[in-house]
């Protein structure tokens, strides 16, 4: 999809077609990529070819063969030589496909000597990214995405990123092998990117790992591939792949603004200043259910505006951010940080029809994590 | 279908006692009437199933959400699979047997006769609790009809409800497949021996032990779901030592011989239609026999092939994917066999015919499609793409439905009595062809460039192939109204149909005459 990039411009100028017409797998970005590129290519024209043969014979036969032509019915209903034949013929020809495709496979498998180690974490409906190894150890953050609302629902032009683009993108160094492990939060999601030659369910409780070498710089997109719920087809995956400078750039620049970010768990916040620290949160995190107007979708996610839980008391609220309520869609968003959770709740305490005027600290959280509760 | 309330008793028969009206379906014990009514409660089921793909391609028509919530979206993709695989496509092979198998063999009915009226009529109820579960606070289970946990825990009520209905249909098809089994190998005409028996038979036969075999783990994953969303286990939860892929591994050991369920009854089909139009006997009727058995038995070893990304051992991926590949060898061998039957006959191209040789040809592409799809690296790439969507349409729809078809307009002449409109039916045929690639062969390219299932939105590279494919889809689905006017025309009226209206048809069911009268073979025939 590297490519995709410069295609988004020829887009713009209303040359859709040209990406439209992409007929075959995307273009390869990595060696994996590559090997699976060139295996479906033998595979394909291996099964073209018989098909022609194959078809070439029945069309034959439907065309002269016909009652309408005069033609007399032959009486022959066996021949053990042509049987055996076309048993053992396929057979040859699927060996000869088993051979090139068990090599790709045991090194799609083999992730050792990676020089760095990703964790990737599924959750409704974002993807999480942890540097766990290697150049950026530390970095962690997640990313949503930023195709706005309007143009999802036809009130705007779409975009040529359409549904493809995210706020804080995975970053990783050119021309390295990075090991990916992928985990969720919640449901089954599945970590893909076409160019790049990976693709890895992201299972909850348990940790998985794939692994991919970009081979050049550019910006690779792709989606989730395993039905999440509702907003599966909205948590889409890019990739800027960047050479080293850049790269090393970019830890620089993420650790000086996670350190900036990093803020006094023990200060005390006004309730202007969480609002809008909540908002943020709330876009990221709550908005795809309860919707940004607060009113959730009627049936299948409960409005948060004029709510019991948003006007009741506030610590029930806090413990239902931190531990979900189990068997519905609400999750637990304990991994968010204290100072994030005590700002979404200040501002769902504080938005719409909710004027409680109450104000959340970060303490109060912290407080309340871990207690246990028994929701209904 | 000749069993409709009045031509019934035109046919002299001394059993005049039974009810009529609504009470003579609900109580009817007779083969041919059950049969019936399997046939039509799957063609009704094809059109709510149909219903709900128009929705899905009406939201696919153009990118950006138009119609429905992502919510709904998901669950009309849910519910489509759901209904088409267990409400359209089983039941009508069941209906096919009912009718064609105590014909073919020479028997005066089923075994069950009692079992039978009770295996039909569960499926309503079942139907009901599928289409009613829109209607429940959540709405229809959106957890795709693979129902993988632990999505499955989030859903509403409508997913008990759905638990519930794949009980009672997995029961129907035991009991049916039961009386299958025991009609075929006890009730036998004097003569035929098991490898006389018309493939359709074998067909079913094996089907049949497919379904007893498969059908109780179906019935287990869905209950270890309902358990653990109700009852505090964590047979999916890893939280509480379960494991969500343990759904999977159980569902499609399932799953992957409920494919061969759907299209081995199609071979069976396929296999009686095509000696009778190039008028000449069956190519290999034994290694028919034997391929049918071992794509059967390869069955139960290959279901992780549609859990290849789930990150299983390569010592896993590897066996599953030369298993798979495996299949390749009988279902070549079948094809082979139809084309040396079609080579150097007498053929002619009435509607039952071209729906077969359709089925050849486009099944043959899903075919060579999933062998595409064995080889693990290339299904990385297109596992849960449009790729996959575009496969098992072009097994199921050209494959199942396809024979189906044609199989409908082959033995309509003997239910009813009356030729069917040809003109109609071939019509019917092209245009369903035409519709079916539209609808489906864009959809590959859309799984090759990245385009992922079940999303009610897509970036917009993938726009005109969507274009297309739902034009084509609408096609397809009004196309299926003509079918529906030739089997209404056909049962009202039309040319009187002979005993044996095809020249070229062998075969017990062509010695009765048309329309099959209510009971027959009383007295079994002999078979040489």
């Amino acid at each position: 999809m590297g490519r995709k990039c410069a295609a988004g411009a020829v887009l713009l100028l209303g040359a859709s077609l040209a990406q439209a017409r992409q007929l075959g797998l995307q273009a390869p970005e990595s060696p994996i990529a590559q090997q699976i590129y060139d295996l479906h290519s033998l595979i394909f024209g291996i099964c073209v070819v018989v098909f022609i043969a194959v078809f070439s014979v029945m069309f034959y036969s439907i065309f002269k063969h016909r009652k309408s032509l005069g033609a007399k019915p032959a009486t022959f209903h066996e021949n053990t030589t042509v049987e055996v034949i076309w048993t053992i013929v396929p057979f040859v020809i699927l060996v000869s496909m088993a051979i090139p495709a068990t090599r790709t496979v045991l090194a799609m498998k083999d992730t050792s000597e990676a020089e760095m180690t990703i964790k990737v974490t599924g959750y409704q409906w974002k993807w999480g990214y942890d540097y766990l190894k290697g150049e950026g150890e530390g970095i962690s953050f997640y990313s949503n995405l930023t195709t706005p609302y309007a143009q999802i629902h036809n009130e705007a032009p779409k975009g040529p990123e359409y549904l493809l683009e995210v706020d804080n993108p995975l970053v990783v160094p050119v021309g390295k092998k990075i090991r990916v492990l992928t985990t969720a939060n919640d449901v089954i999601h599945s970590f893909w990117v076409g160019a790049l030659g990976f693709k890895q369910d992201a299972i909850p409780g348990f940790v998985r790992d794939t692994w991919f070498l970009a081979e050049n710089p550019g910006v690779y997109r792709g989606q989730c591939v395993e039905l999440c719920g509702k907003d599966h087809g909205f948590m889409p995956i890019v990739i800027h792949v960047m050479n080293d400078g850049d790269y090393k750039q970019w830890v620089a620049a993420k650790k000086k603004e996670i350190e900036a970010s990093r803020i006094d768990p023990n200060k005390t916040y006004t309730l202007a200043e969480l609002k809008a620290q909540g908002e943020k949160v709330y876009q990221s995190n709550c908005a795809a259910c309860h919707q940004a107007n607060g009113m959730g979708v009627p049936g299948a996610f409960p409005a948060l505006s004029g709510s019991k839980v948003t006007t009741g008391p506030v610590a029930d609220q806090i413990k239902l951010v931190l531990n979900g309520k189990p068997g519905t869609a609400m999750a637990s968003f304990k991994q968010l940080s204290d100072i994030e959770i005590a700002a979404v709740v200040t501002y769902e305490r504080n938005s719409w029809a909710n004027k409680t005027g109450e104000v959340v600290q970060a303490a109060d959280v912290k407080a309340l994590r871990g207690a246990t509760v028994a929701l209904k | 279908m000749a069993a409709v309330p009045g031509t019934v008793h035109d046919h002299d028969h001394e059993h005049a006692h039974h009810p009529t009206g609504i009470m003579r379906w609900v109580t009817t014990t007779n083969h041919k009437d059950i049969g019936t009514l399997y046939l039509w409660f799957s063609f009704a089921m094809f059109f709510v199933g149909g219903l709900l793909a128009f929705g899905i391609r009406a939201e696919l028509f153009q990118p950006g959400l138009q119609f429905w919530q992502p919510e709904f979206f998901n669950q009309l993709t849910t519910m489509h699979g759901l209904i088409m695989v267990f409400g359209a496509i089983m039941p009508a092979f069941v209906g096919f047997a009912n009718w064609q198998v105590p014909l073919m063999i020479g028997a005066p009915d089923m075994a069950f006769a009692r079992m039978n009226n009770w295996s039909f009529w569960l499926l309503p109820p079942a139907a009901i609790l599928l289409i009613t579960s829109f209607f429940v606070p959540g709405g229809a289970p959106a957890a795709g009809w693979t129902l993988y946990a632990p999505l499955t825990v989030q859903m509403g009520p409508g997913m008990d409800l759905i638990i519930f209905a794949i009980h009672i249909m997995g029961a129907s098809s035991i009991m049916g497949s039961i009386n299958i089994i025991t009609t075929l190998l006890n009730m036998r005409a004097p003569g035929m021996t098991l490898m006389k028996m018309p493939l359709f038979c074998w067909t079913w036969l094996i089907t049949a032990y497919l379904l007893i075999a498969v059908m109780p783990v179906l019935a287990g994953a869905v209950t270890m779901t309902l358990t653990d969303r109700h009852f505090g286990t964590h047979f999916f939860n890893a939280a509480g030592g379960g494991d969500p892929v343990l759904f999977q591994h159980i569902f499609w050991f399932f799953g992957h011989p409920e494919v061969y369920i759907m299209i081995l009854p199609a071979f069976g089909i396929v296999s009686e239609i095509i000696p009778a139009f190039a008028r000449k006997p069956l190519f290999g009727y034994s290694s028919m026999v034997y391929a049918t058995s071992s794509i059967a038995i390869l069955s139960f070893i290959v279901w992780a092939h549609h859990m290849f990304t789930v990150g299983m051992p390569a010592a896993g991926q590897l066996f599953f994917m030369y298993a798979t590949t495996l299949i390749a060898v009988p279902t070549g061998v079948k094809v082979f066999n139809w084309l040396a039957t079609m080579w150097k006959g007498s053929m002619t191209f009435e509607t039952p015919m071209l729906f077969s040789i359709g089925f050849i040809f486009v099944f043959s592409m899903g075919g060579f499609t999933g062998l595409i799809l064995a080889i693990v690296p290339v299904d990385i790439q297109l596992h849960d793409t449009y790729y996959v969507v575009a496969h098992f349409h072009y097994v199921l729809v050209a494959g199942s439905l396809f024979a189906i078809f044609g199989g409908a307009y082959y033995w309509l002449p003997k239910w009813t009595g009356h030729m069917y409109d040809e003109k109609l039916g071939k019509l019917h045929f092209w245009l369903t062809l035409i519709f079916f690639n539209l609808t489906f062969f864009f959809m590959h390219f859309l799984g090759l460039a990245g385009m992922p299932r079940r999303i009610p939105d897509y970036s917009i590279q993938f726009a005109d192939f969507n274009m297309v494919a739902s034009i084509g889809a609408f096609g397809f689905g009004l196309t299926q109204l003509i079918f529906l006017w030739v089997v209404l025309k056909c049962i009202r009226g039309g040319a009187k149909a002979p005993a044996s209206p095809w020249e070229g048809a062998h075969g017990l069911e062509w010695t009765v005459p048309s329309p099959a009268p209510y009971h027959t073979f009383e007295t079994p025939p002999v078979v040489k």
